[in-house]
């Protein structure tokens, strides 16, 4: 294995809170384009409300805060290309894949939880 | 009396909290809370069976930031922030359920 290959490590990003009502989603996007610098194997997990973060629509005018979500579609160009989204957090929440910003991968909890299992690192939000 | 739920219902036990121990009046529903609001939710039983005792409401900005002021429940009322500070200063007291 060659340096440059034994470098590349697997970092997933685990998002599991709404936008707007606390920092966590935000944050969690601003790591994401830190690391995609650095050419690492990255992975999102959209879980629980973090699912609410892909939510088509989303106008902030009235709350005077950024509106982040326009940026999940601008990760493709970063090449931050595997977003993954929990089943059962988008049926609790009556969301489909058509209800969301971008193309996702949608995976049963427990797929998610091996899919988890086989990273380097596990960064939590 | 007037209760304000800031959390959303599917992440936190504030709504439930609420629900177990108000007995009427008014519930408000901001930031990440007004998910409890609208419809296809795990939650919305629960909403529409608290909406007999109370009169709900949802602060408008907060849906519309999260794009859900489409699915908003029939019967829940929605306000602005000066509908915010009406429904504060016309309650006799007022639980935020952080």
């Amino acid at each position: 294995m060659s340096e440059e290959e034994s470098s590349v490590k697997k970092f997933m990003f685990v998002n599991r809170k709404a936008p707007y009502g606390t920092i966590y989603a935000l944050e969690s996007l601003e790591v994401v384009l830190i690391s995609a610098a650095f050419d690492q194997d990255v992975s999102l997990a959209f879980l629980d409300d973090g699912v609410y973060q892909l939510r088509k629509g989303q106008q902030t005018k009235g709350i005077e805060t950024k509106n982040f979500s326009p940026t999940y579609r601008a990760l493709d160009g970063y090449d931050v290309e595997k977003l993954y989204v929990e089943k059962e957090a988008l049926e609790e929440r009556g969301l489909s894949e058509d209800d969301l910003l971008v193309d996702v991968i949608v995976l049963p909890r427990a797929e998610m939880g091996a899919l988890m299992d086989e990273q380097d690192v596990v960064l939590s939000f | 009396m007037l209760h304000i739920i800031n959390k959303s219902p599917l992440g936190n036990g504030s709504f439930d909290s609420c629900l177990r121990v108000a007995q009427g009046g008014d519930i408000l529903l901001i930031e990440d809370a007004v998910y409890a609001a609208t419809s296809g939710t795990a939650t919305e039983d629960k909403m529409r069976e608290a909406m007999k005792n109370f009169k709900v409401h949802v602060l408008q900005p907060d849906l519309e930031a999260r794009g859900m002021a489409d699915r908003l429940i029939d019967g829940v009322n929605s306000v602005d922030y000066g509908g915010f500070v009406d429904l504060v200063a016309a309650s006799k007291n007022c639980q935020s359920w952080l």
